[in-house]
């Protein structure tokens, strides 16, 4: 629990309604949407709910006087822990930030604080015949804020690119408690590209306060398409396939059959039951090429196959068909209390091996194993299911998880495709990267934040933070505070 | 689970303890929290779903205290309007959850005297025998209609049926009672079936007139009509306040006052009712003798709407030259998940124009006794309701269940607002007037 001096002037800036530190109701930040088995669960020591920019940089200078570590948090989907305070200290839930600011169509932009909800946002540039493209299937909960500090992706980003390709301009609270503005409306700001290297910082380097984003014109057609197929080997040479054909789908997402079976008992989305796999695959853009693409497409899986091919015909289908897509995640609680989602990227040509050996490792750990994931960048989302009352289910699933990382890794992929690094994947980071890369990403961490008390432990592995980095950050904190620790 | 098991898990213990597995079903994919009325107006996660979920998890593992004043504060603030349940991919049984805990926190903590009298009144005396509910509503109505406004506003009865302290709460209540003795209306034309109505406490006292509105356009579409007799209270209220066994009693009896006659469907036109009634399976799950008839009972109940937007309307309605919006019962949308009946039944009515409102299946803040447990939250959550139902520009908002019913017409009156709130099925039935006497759309609108 905070201190009751830091409470009382966190209420003193803030007003009391809006700091919350009686233990019974800190309890429920205790956890974002990973597994609390696996990345643990922390209580933050006091949270504050600030409505404004100069709320937030209230808070920064407060703990930043008291030496006491700071988390954002938006809507806490996040999958990788790194909403969570854990080394306790503040945490600056976002949430009530949530106002759309500006819409301007012409200069095609949004200005919108953190907090607001993703589908917010496109729900209402629709009416202009506009949409934020990220669309992370967490998007009816999941914030801008959260969106940008992941740089975020979703199944829509195979065509419009991730949330960083959508990033005008940001507006941040420092770790010393500064404001400052980064980019603009225009695309081509001059200097460092210091939005690049905001957008993805999983709230390490500032705090989000505000977000100029891109619009995108809603597209004039759009066609859904669903492809089932005997055998995910099949499923994935069809995405080959499509995209050695030359088209791009808006998105090409795969489901196996333990994905559609729960998918089916949430919603009765309308997937057949009896496919081994299948892909939903949407097109959208002029009138006469969705068209084209749509039969070029459905030739190209019956080839491949395809025991059906169905293009959904009324908006409602099409939505329905996306409904059980996003909510895949959510519904595995339906086949299993607990499961662990591997995020990670391969190159395409590599999706059927890989595939293959997630089923040897499942096979090996005798823990079921469903497949649902971006198949068009080989993004996949192997996962894991368990129960963490069952003795010995938490290792089994670690190391599993762990074999997979490895083995992507191998055929050249990446350990995160878009949850973030967090807590949960930092550890991996040295597979990937040299001392040199980690060092100099070490090193802008300390210039934007040299008392580390932005989302402490997130992002950089542990083995450096606790050695080189935590000492930095001592010799920092005893030279602004003017003691010396032993 | 083992016996002792169900005596007690962490800090719950005793009878109706929540179900440790539907607790731990929730992923907290956050999926949930945009849809919560709660949470939409606080921005705090203890007053979400997915927060409250948590909390009796922290109870279940002995982390938090049954009576904890914050755990007891957000079983009394959530709504049981069920939209998280609607949404969740996971499929979260929370009001089952949330029933259970409010029963845990009824049975151990410590009840005022005063309160457990009104409780007593309420639960025992009133609701759990129609006879006696309809003498207290008839002097009630005396009262209002004498004038004796502020014996009225003493009376207890008032709150307990969810008519509030605050005089703009007074519904103008009918000026006749529906009292079922086993008659039976028959249908007009091809007879394509026969139901029985449920008639329930506040609908036959209060909004009487909804059921012979529901009488007339079932009939007029086919359908024999029954009022069994011997039926009361569904129990809703009981349920949701913590107190299931007298919930259970309610439901025993409503069972056997139905089981015997076999018909196609038991009609409900009360969305609250409805949702209770199809959840008696549920509810009487524990008792042997009556688990099985349950849940066949609870297998034929539909709600009037949903009946008749499946069965589809054999006869064809008047216009209506009228501008409405729809208003979704908590219990008709997230508990039911019926949405699209309503729209078509409205929409099947010539010349008339439905106009969507804006965040239409949020709660309003009736749910049933919440307005008078929880009055600053159901108060913010009527302003927002009406603001989005009036921002259409819509003459009359109609709706589906009598606790709406009377918050939003509560709430226009209190503005100064003459606009009509409707029962969807009254609706229909000034369609079907308009049909026969070919009357001006302009006394249809009258209300
Ligand atoms: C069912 C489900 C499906 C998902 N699908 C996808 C998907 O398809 N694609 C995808 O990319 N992700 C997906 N996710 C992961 C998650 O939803 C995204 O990472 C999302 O962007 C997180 O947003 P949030 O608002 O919930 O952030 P949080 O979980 O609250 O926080 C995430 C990170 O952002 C930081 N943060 C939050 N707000 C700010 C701010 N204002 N300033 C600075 N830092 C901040 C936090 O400190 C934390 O490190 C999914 C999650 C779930 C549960
Ligand atoms: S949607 Fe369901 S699983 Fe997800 S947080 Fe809400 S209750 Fe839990
Ligand atoms: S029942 Fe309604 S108020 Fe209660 S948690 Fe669910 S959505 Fe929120």
């Amino acid at each position: 629990m905070a201190q009751p001096a830091v409470v009382a002037q966190l209420e003193a800036a803030l007003g009391r309604d809006s700091v919350l530190s009686n233990p019974s109701e800190l309890t429920v930040y205790e956890y974002d949407g990973s597994d609390e088995a696996l990345a643990g669960s922390h209580r933050p020591d006091v949270v504050v709910l600030p409505q404004t920019a100069q709320q937030v940089q209230q808070v920064v200078k407060i703990a930043r006087a008291m030496g006491m570590p700071v988390t954002a948090r938006g809507g806490g989907t996040g999958l990788a822990g790194g909403a969570i305070a854990v080394q306790g200290g503040i945490l600056v839930a976002l949430t009530k930030m949530d106002r759309i600011l500006e819409i301007n169509t012409r200069d095609r932009y949004a200005l919108v604080e953190p907090g607001l909800i993703n589908l917010d946002l496109s729900q209402t540039t629709s009416r202009d015949g506009y949409f934020f493209a990220p669309d992370p299937s967490s998007q009816r909960a999941c914030t801008i804020g959260g969106n940008v500090a992941n740089n975020s992706g979703g199944p829509h980003c195979l065509k419009y690119g991730v949330t960083v390709n959508h990033i005008l301009g940001l507006e941040v609270v420092l770790p010393d408690g500064e404001l400052l503005w980064v980019g603009g409306p225009s695309p081509d700001v001059p200097g460092v590209d210091l939005t690049g290297i905001l957008v993805g910082s999983e709230g390490t380097l500032g705090i989000v306060t505000k977000a100029m984003v891109r619009l995108t014109r809603s597209p004039e057609a759009t066609d859904v398409l669903l492809a089932a197929f005997p055998s995910i080997e099949a499923a994935s040479s069809a995405v080959s396939a499509i995209i050695a054909a030359g088209v791009l789908p808006t998105a090409l997402e795969m489901m196996d059959a333990l994905t559609i079976t729960a998918v089916e008992s949430a919603y009765h989305a309308g997937y057949p039951r009896d496919a081994a796999a299948v892909l939903l695959i949407e097109i959208d853009g002029l009138l006469e090429v969705v068209a084209e693409n749509t039969r070029l497409i459905s030739v190209i899986c019956e080839q491949q196959e395809a025991t059906e091919v169905r293009v959904a015909s009324t908006q409602e289908e099409r939505d329905l068909l996306w409904l059980g897509r996003k909510a895949a995640l959510g519904a595995m609680g339906r086949l299993a209390p607990n499961y662990y989602l591997q995020d990670t990227v391969v190159p395409r040509t590599k999706l059927p091996v890989t595939l293959q050996r997630v089923e040897e490792i499942s096979k090996d750990y005798k823990l079921p194993v469903a497949n649902v994931f971006h198949a068009g960048d080989g993004n996949l989302h192997p996962l894991i299911l368990f129960d963490r009352h069952k003795p010995g289910d938490i290792e089994r699933v670690l190391h599993a998880g762990t074999e997979m990382i490895h083995w992507c890794i191998e055929v050249g992929g990446a350990v995160s495709g878009e949850h973030g690094i967090g807590l949960e994947k930092k550890d991996f980071l040295p597979l990937v990267f040299t001392t040199e890369d980690l060092a100099a990403m070490a090193g802008l961490k300390l210039s934007f934040d040299p008392l580390q008390l932005f989302n402490p432990e997130k992002v950089f592995p542990s083995g450096f933070s606790c050695g080189e980095v935590s000492a930095l950050r001592q010799q920092a904190l005893a030279a602004r505070l003017g003691i010396d620790f032993v | 689970m083992t016996a002792e098991s169900e005596e007690r898990l962490g800090n719950f213990f005793g009878r109706n303890i929540p179900d440790v597995n539907v607790i731990r079903s929730c992923v907290h994919c956050g999926f949930c929290l945009p849809s919560c009325p709660t949470y939409r107006l606080t921005k705090r996660e203890r007053s979400s779903p997915r927060g409250r979920i948590w909390l009796m998890n922290q109870v279940s593992i002995g982390n938090l205290e049954l009576l904890d004043p914050i755990f007891e504060e957000e079983m009394s603030l959530c709504l049981n309007c069920r939209a998280c349940e609607a949404v969740c991919p996971s499929g979260v049984k929370y009001g089952e959850i949330l029933e259970a805990s409010r029963a845990q926190i009824e049975e151990h903590r410590e009840t005022p005297v005063a309160e457990k009298a009104a409780r007593g009144l309420a639960f025992n005396v009133l609701f759990s025998d129609m006879k006696r509910f309809r003498v207290a509503s008839h002097a009630l109505k005396l009262y209002q209609r004498s004038g004796v406004q502020s014996a009225v506003r003493k009376t207890k009865l008032l709150n307990v049926i969810g008519l509030g302290e605050s005089e703009q709460m007074l519904p103008e209540l009918s000026d006749r009672f529906t009292v079922p003795h086993g008659e039976t209306i028959a249908a007009l034309g091809e007879k394509r079936g026969h139901v029985a109505l449920f008639t329930g406490c506040i609908m036959s006292t209060a909004y009487a007139g909804v059921h012979e509105s529901t009488i007339r356009v079932l009939t007029r579409n086919g359908f024999d009509v029954t009022l069994t007799a011997d039926q009361g209270c569904c129990g809703a209220l009981h349920v949701h306040a913590g107190e299931p066994d007298g919930g259970r009693k309610l439901a025993r009896a409503n069972i056997e006052a139905f089981e015997k006659a076999g018909f196609d469907a038991i009609i409900v036109n009360a969305a609250g009712c409805g949702a209770a009634l199809k959840e008696y399976g549920h509810l009487l799950k524990d008792d042997p003798s009556y688990a099985d008839r349950a849940t066949a009972f609870s297998s034929t109940v539909r709600d009037v709407v949903e009946f008749l937007g499946d069965a589809g309307l054999s006869a064809t309605p008047g216009p209506l030259n009228w501008t409405v919006t729809y208003q979704e019962p908590c219990h008709l949308a997230h508990a039911q998940r019926v949405t699209k009946q309503p729209r078509a039944l409205i929409t099947a009515i010539p010349e008339l124009t439905l106009i969507e409102m804006p965040e239409s299946s949020l709660c309003c803040g009736s749910a049933g006794i919440y307005n008078l447990i929880q009055p600053d939250m159901s108060s913010a959550l009527l302003t927002r309701k009406l603001d989005n139902a009036l921002s259409t520009g819509a003459e009359a908002i109609v709706s589906a269940n009598p606790g709406c019913m009377l918050q939003l017409a509560a709430g226009l009156r209190a503005r100064g607002d003459r606009r009509p709130v409707i029962h969807l099925i009254e609706l229909l039935d000034r369609a079907y007037a308009a049909a026969e006497s070919a009357a001006e759309p302009e006394s249809a609108a009258a209300d």
